[in-house]
């Protein structure tokens, strides 16, 4: 009995500490599980598409519930699984990678995740209060604008929310990298993922206020009557799609650019090689992320932009295809030459690359905007992006998982299990999306519910839904080694890979202050150095000194809950003014966070070096 | 370095907004978030530019601008972007008292331009029933002047939150950085206004 | 380009089309099987890139095999440890710079289709056809000004010459498909008017479907491409101009049906040559092939369609007029004798699924 109390206690306690904390590494944690809570959604979501799409003039869903799943499947794949996946990776790592102690600004941190939290949340809850929003994730008006119900008002107030959890969190590590590197960690000495991971914080800061200034003017039009999108008052519903697509290419990269940097990690590691041509795919990462923002319109080639806009934007998309292919060509020739072991985060880096490779293929093929007049809105442009976004950024979160996760959770992923996922999954992927790209070019328009008899359609089709739960399959058995490693696999050692950065010279799980001297960075794969010349762990570059910590606060959590009731406050004082007073009590709520926040001196703490000598590393 | 050498700092340092690393990542972040907020209104200007034209009876900007009223906002919010300089001036020269009276007044000039915009918007609903509703420029008006409007609120709060949070205990290494954001926060908004001044006033009047 | 390209057509054809299998998708509906200017034109385009794109993959997929193979670790490699290697400046110029080319080679091609599409040169000459496009929710609308003619959903065009579309929507944004003929063209509403045109080589009837998510039935929203011979086009613009829409049906019912008809559907649908209205115009309906562009052609669908047209079409604009079974009866019989013209989609010598 008391036993139970205390453990209750116990739970509680550990909640609460979650709820409250600014530890990047428990943030990760948070943006781990909630990201992949979202991916499980998502992932029913794709199931029930394919079961529907499954044989010709299907009825296993409704044509309305349909356009519920296929947007509610894109927002919740992009935003709030791939989104915060990849936050979780960066928060877990780049810390450590650059030795640093925290990121820039762990309260901000914390305030990400809650927004992103409360952001999707409150999407979702959507399918419980009369219908998720139906307009395809990139929401166009004025489809979207007359959509009846207030499916979309969730769509506009979750990514608001979501976006700006996002937008912050690009902040915090723009800064940190600018400014928490350890010293000797010059930019040039940064590993990948921290440059990527640099990158695509930049194309964040850059990309997503074009989609608040959208959501915005949606909002406007839906709640307060605004004529942006409406063509009968002299609106423009030309003007959502730019700046969705200012927004929505950049995006793609945002999501891509951190696995490219996982995968050149992984690879170095598991080749026993230093990366091949390192500044050349510095450089290409940054080209990538510039070219990013000259090429939104190549989502919109048959918008009726005319030639000269569309020419303009085929060439520059195609130029994306050069620093990508600089990309692939330093891979394989980082791995040439070198030891190469296949652990399953090497496995689903290796199928990664073909994969990756024939995305960008039809990639390149989609750039060509005449070409694109076929390609538009078909099943071919469906089997592109997953190949890019599955084949790229899952197979990235699925390797980047296997090779860190000793380090988030102190245990290796069971190796046979992992190569056990990966195999139906991977056989699943190209029976899914390759045979999409025919289906495409043989007549199907992507967002179809259904198809006819009679059209050549039913046997393509019927592949990809067998190959959609060969994935599911992959998934469940992943899901599994996870509570597998949980109970049975032994603690691991801080450096389980033979690795080559700093994150592996600590212990795995790190201790809350992750390094207890900062480290002194002498080259580019620092810990690889060290292990060269004969050294064990890294050489401090300070004599061991207090820490200073910041203090953990429920503020972010508030402030981010007060959003969520606003929110709906604002779906539903269209309906009845008197929501209004949910918009003034979480606004408030919000607004006096913010302001106790403001206020309220928080100078954080100090860990005194008698403590860490005394404890050691393994306090936690 | 210890709390209390943030808190009651033996010597100011001349830049006390960069002297923690808390100030410094401040600093670049504060930088950082005004890059965003650059393509905010970047995408605010771009739909104001696609809708100029989509009027509706008589409200055109031609019509409806006044430059008498636009050039006396301009002027307050331009000198208040001066006046904050000044009290920036004086934080560097550690003198908490010149400092929040320069804040004072930039405070005071603000509030005397979100007046003068108040009843900009005010006269162009009752005088001309130009509503955020009447037109698709209406709404890109209202949205884009408006966001600055918002912005010129959210900047004056901080302020004087910030005035009577520290009026007791002055100047010290916690404090200094979030002036300076603050102020920096205040230029964005006057260069904001210099952009809005030109494209939405004096083309609208001349275009 | 089409020279040129018809000449290699061949080699492609062997080195790719292995793939396409036989994929290539049913007759009149597959952008794979062209039977238009801009659908071959745009195959072609296809063809190079995927040639082009191939290359890479050989060659990077030959590199792969190999260093996967050469190098994976062997039991007893264990504490080998490789040649930690910087870089090499002359690869990284060979693989910028050969793909700049191999790009600068599709983005010719890419820019001429691209203008080559959108040319309106020829349409400033005498008889060029323009026909107006609309798009609704989830019909199709066509036009023909300069003739009076107005159809929805079978769209008549003449083979051998460019027909020149303009392109409008009435409520939220669709896309135009012929995938056969040409490409796709978004239908805009507002002021975003589209051009584009079509020019279909052989007689037949073409699948079209709407490209952009307009809401519940999108996928519902097919139309027709009729292309006959100039004479039969000519034929059928007389044909549709002259139609009375005061003409007394012959049957008693189709009497009976128009009776109702005008009591219950005028207000929407348009008998003759009217601009578009809240529905389709259905002057011709006797010659259609479809009924409401997706249930196969007799009267006992259109029975249905005109009792239940929100369980066949969700969310389309026809509901809540409650006619009688008999009424709606009555009423297919009238629409099914509507058919004022010698030229219909079964006069068509290739028509759709006749393989």
């Amino acid at each position: 009995m008391s036993n139970a109390i205390a453990q209750q206690r116990g739970l509680a306690a550990a909640i609460w500490d979650y709820m409250t904390t600014v530890d990047h590494k428990k943030i990760a944690h948070l943006y781990l599980v909630s990201g992949g809570l979202f991916f499980l959604i998502g992932g029913l979501e794709a199931m029930i598409i394919r079961i529907q799409l499954m044989k010709p003039d299907n009825d296993f869903i409704s044509a309305g519930l349909y356009n519920e799943m296929i947007t509610m499947h894109g927002t919740t794949m992009i935003f709030l699984a791939a989104m915060p996946i990849i936050f979780a990776l960066m928060n877990a790592v780049v810390p450590l990678q650059i030795g640093a102690r925290d990121v820039a600004f762990p309260f901000l941190n914390s305030l990400g995740f809650w927004l992103f939290l409360f952001g999707g949340l409150l999407l979702n809850v959507s399918w419980f209060t009369g219908g998720a929003p139906d307009a395809g994730w990139t929401n166009y008006a004025p489809l979207s604008t007359t959509s009846p119900g207030h499916g979309i008002d969730y769509y506009v107030m979750g990514l608001q929310i979501s976006g700006a959890g996002t937008l912050i969190g690009g902040i915090n590590f723009l800064v940190t990298i600018i400014n928490m590197r350890a010293p000797g960690m010059t930019y040039m000495r940064m590993p990948l993922f921290t440059w990527t991971s640099f990158i695509t914080s930049t194309l964040i800061l850059f990309a997503f206020p074009a989609l608040t200034v959208g959501l915005f003017l949606m909002m406007f039009d839906r709640m307060f009557g605004s004529a942006f999108f409406d063509v009968t008052a002299g609106g423009n519903e030309i003007i959502w799609e730019h700046l969705f697509w200012i927004f929505g290419h950049p995006e793609v990269y945002i999501l891509i650019l951190p696995l490219f940097g996982a995968f050149s990690d992984i690879i170095s590691t598991f080749s026993k090689k230093r990366l091949f041509g390192y500044s050349a795919m510095v450089f290409a990462t940054v080209l990538i992320g510039f070219l990013g923002f000259m090429v939104w319109a190549h989502h919109m080639f048959t918008v009726g932009l005319g030639p000269i806009a569309n020419s303009i934007f085929a060439v520059s998309t195609m130029a994306i295809a050069v620093p990508t292919g600089i990309k692939i060509f330093n891979w394989l020739f980082t791995m040439w030459g070198g030891s190469i072991k296949m652990s399953a985060a090497m496995l689903w880096t290796v199928a990664f690359i073909p994969s990756f490779t024939i995305g960008g293929m039809t990639g390149v093929m989609l750039a060509s905007a005449a070409a694109d007049y076929q390609y538009h809105d078909t099943y071919f442009v469906v089997g592109h992006f997953h190949y890019v976004i599955v084949g790229g950024v899952v197979f990235g979160i699925f390797a980047a998982l296997h090779y860190w996760w000793p380090k988030m959770f102190g245990k290796v992923l069971n190796e046979k299990l992992g190569h056990w996922a990966f195999w139906p999954f991977f056989i699943g992927f190209h029976l899914t999306f390759f045979i999409q790209h025919f289906l495409g070019l043989m007549g199907m328009p992507r967002r179809y519910w259904t198809y006819f008899e009679g059209q050549s359609l039913a046997t393509g089709n019927m592949i990809s839904t067998v190959g959609a739960f060969f994935m599911a399959l992959g998934t469940l058995i992943f899901l599994y080694n996870v509570v597998y490693t949980a109970i049975k696999e032994p603690r691991a050692s801080a450096d389980p890979w033979d690795g080559r950065t700093l994150e592996w010279s600590i212990p795995s799980t790190p201790p809350f202050y992750n390094f207890k001297q900062t480290p002194l960075v002498r080259g580019l794969d620092p810990l690889w150095i060290e292990k060269m010349e004969g050294r064990k762990g890294i050489t401090p570059a300070e004599p061991l000194g207090d820490i200073h910590m910041p203090n953990g606060s429920i503020l972010p959590f508030l402030m981010s809950f007060g959003l969520f009731i606003a929110g709906f406050g604002f779906i539903y004082q269209v309906d009845h003014n008197a929501w209004f007073i949910a918009v003034a009590v979480g606004m408030g709520l919000t607004l006096g966070s913010m302001l106790t926040r403001s206020l309220k001196d928080d100078l954080g703490y100090h860990i005194h070096k008698e403590d860490l000598i005394e404890k050691g590393e393994g306090k936690e | 370095m210890s709390q209390e050498d943030i808190l009651n700092p033996k010597q100011m340092p001349s830049d006390p907004e960069k002297a923690t690393p808390e100030g410094k990542n401040k600093f670049v972040g504060f930088w950082m978030f005004l890059g965003g907020e650059t393509v905010l209104f970047a995408s605010l200007f771009g739909t104001y530019l696609a809708l100029v034209r989509s009027t509706s009876g008589e409200n055109t900007p031609e019509n409806l601008f006044g430059l008498e009223l636009v050039f006396i906002m301009t002027m307050l919010l331009l000198t208040s972007s001066l006046t904050s300089v000044y009290a920036m001036y004086h934080m560097k020269n550690n003198d908490f008292k010149k400092m929040q009276l320069w804040l004072g007044i930039t405070v005071v000039l603000g509030l005397g331009f979100l007046g003068c915009e108040i009843y900009e918007f005010y006269h162009y609903i009752h005088e001309y029933g130009f509503t955020f509703r009447s037109s698709a420029f209406g709404s890109a008006f209202y949205t884009l002047v408006g966001f600055h409007g918002g912005h010129v609120v959210f900047g004056l709060s901080w302020f004087i939150a910030l005035m009577l949070r520290n009026r007791k205990r002055g100047l010290n290494l916690y404090n200094a950085p979030k002036y300076y954001i603050a102020s920096l926060y205040w230029h964005f908004i006057d260069v904001v206004w210099v952009f809005i001044f030109t494209v939405v006033y004096l083309l609208g009047k001349v275009g | 380009m089409i020279g040129l390209m018809g000449k290699l057509r061949p080699v492609f054809i062997f080195s790719v089309l292995a793939l396409f299998l036989a994929g290539c998708g049913e007759e009149n509906l597959s952008a794979l099987k062209p039977k238009g200017y801009g659908a071959e034109l745009l195959l072609d385009l296809m063809m190079i890139s995927i040639a082009i794109m191939l290359f890479v993959f050989v060659i990077v997929m030959a590199i792969y095999t190999f260093v996967l193979i050469r190098y994976r670790r062997k039991k007893g490699e264990e504490d080998f440890i490789p040649k930690q290697t910087e870089g090499n400046k002359s690869l990284e110029i060979i693989w910028t710079v050969i793909p700049i080319l191999l790009l600068l080679i599709l983005a010719v091609p890419t820019v001429q289709a691209t203008f080559d599409l959108a040319d309106e040169q020829p349409r400033s000459e005498d008889g060029s056809i323009t026909i107006e496009v609309t798009g609704n929710q989830y019909w199709w609308h066509f036009n023909y000004p300069d003739q009076e003619v107005s159809t929805s959903q079978d769209l008549y065009i003449p083979t051998g010459e460019r027909v020149y579309l303009d392109m409008t929507s009435s409520d939220v944004i669709h896309s135009f498909w012929v995938p056969s003929i040409a490409g796709k063209m978004d239908t805009n509403p507002g002021g975003n008017e589209n051009t584009m045109y079509l020019e279909a080589y052989e007689e037949g009837v073409y699948w079209g479907h709407c490209a952009e998510l307009c809401g519940p039935s999108h996928s519902l929203m097919d139309f027709r491409v009729v292309a006959v011979s100039s004479e039969e086009y000519d034929q059928w613009i007389s044909d549709m101009q002259n139609i009375d829409a005061e003409a007394t049906p012959e049957t008693a019912s189709a009497q009976d049906g128009k009776a109702a008809f005008e009591n219950s559907c005028m207000g929407c649908h348009a008998i003759g040559n009217s601009p578009a209205g809240v529905g389709p115009n259905l002057s011709n309906f006797g010659n259609r092939t479809k009924i409401a562009g997706i249930l196969d052609y007799n009267k006992e669908n259109l029975v249905d369609w005109i009792m239940n047209p929100d369980e066949i079409k969700p969310g389309n604009k026809m509901q809540g007029y409650n006619v009688s079974e008999e009424e709606a009866q009555q009423i297919a019989d009238y629409l099914m004798q509507l058919d004022h013209t010698e030229v219909t989609p079964e006069t068509v010598s290739n028509s759709s699924g006749e393989e």
